[in-house]
């Protein structure tokens, strides 16, 4: 069952993201991306985390996306003006770079030197208490400390864009 | 049941794609965008992990990630906008130049 939903989510998703980088429209890019985050946010629910897939299609494709899209369209930016020559050499060493990063990460990743210690959240346990509630736990005991400094953060993105917006800068 | 190292290859394959459009694209925003999909493949691989090891701590550090990917967006986003009134262009190949 799982699997006859991951495959096909996953050939869109892959489509998708290559679509991301070979549109030419920067308009196209980002629905394009839109649409590989919510196929995240599918994957995300097949792996049991269902307050991370809310979060996904919410910050995500909601508001970080549209943050893009109005960028995109406050510059107005044309279509990218054909290279004028001189890129085919990055292309290609761009391609075989990306190959040597994939089949070098996949090689890694497929090598079974995960332990196979469990914790105590298995998906059953999970499924009884309910995801959202771990989660707050774990935020509010364990990772109490990096919860307030995500909000500094947040504070200095707010103060640094509004900065950056300014007339004169 | 899909093995998780499924889940681990289909992350790095996004992973890759995020490498290659930031190599190839001249866009600002594009190569922006780029960068949020590799962030992504990685909590991709976050939480495959999270279910393989019956952990949550995969799931709080995706949470952390999309906390710092909405502060770089709206600070990135930012310096794009100020780069195109300064100097009316977002092809990387033409801001080459720290200082003008």
């Amino acid at each position: 069952m799982e699997a006859l939903i991951f495959y096909p989510l996953a050939a869109v998703m892959v489509l998708s993201a290559l679509m991301v980088i070979l549109r030419k429209n920067p308009v196209h890019s980002a629905l394009f991306l839109i649409l590989a985050f919510f196929c995240l946010g599918g994957m995300y629910l097949l792996l049991n985390a269902e307050f991370i897939a809310a979060v996904q299609v919410i910050v995500y494709a909601g508001a970080i996306m549209v943050l893009f899209l109005f960028v995109i369209m406050l510059l107005n930016v044309e279509q990218e003006a054909a290279s004028p020559g001189g890129h085919g050499v990055q292309r290609f060493w761009a391609l075989v770079l990306s190959v040597v990063i994939a089949v070098s990460l996949i090689s890694i990743m497929t090598v079974n030197v995960f332990t196979d210690e469990k914790g105590i959240y298995s998906p059953e346990m999970m499924s009884e208490a309910g995801n959202s509630e771990m989660i707050g736990r774990a935020l509010f005991t364990d990772f109490l400390l990096p919860f307030e400094i995500t909000s500094i953060l947040l504070l200095a993105a707010i103060i640094g864009a509004v900065v950056l917006a300014k007339k004169k800068l | 049941m899909v093995p998780t190292s499924h889940y681990l290859i289909l992350s790095v394959l996004l992973f890759s794609i995020g490498v290659l459009g930031v190599f190839t694209r001249r866009n600002a925003i594009v190569i922006f965008m780029c960068i949020e999909l590799m962030l992504n493949a990685a909590n991709l691989a976050f939480i495959a992990f999270s279910r393989h090891l019956h952990s949550i701590d995969g799931q709080i550090f995706v949470f952390f990630v999309m906390a710092v990917a909405a502060a770089e967006a709206a600070v990135g986003l930012g310096i794009i906008v100020a780069l195109y009134r300064n100097r009316e262009t977002i092809n990387v190949d033409e801001v080459t130049i720290m200082k003008w």
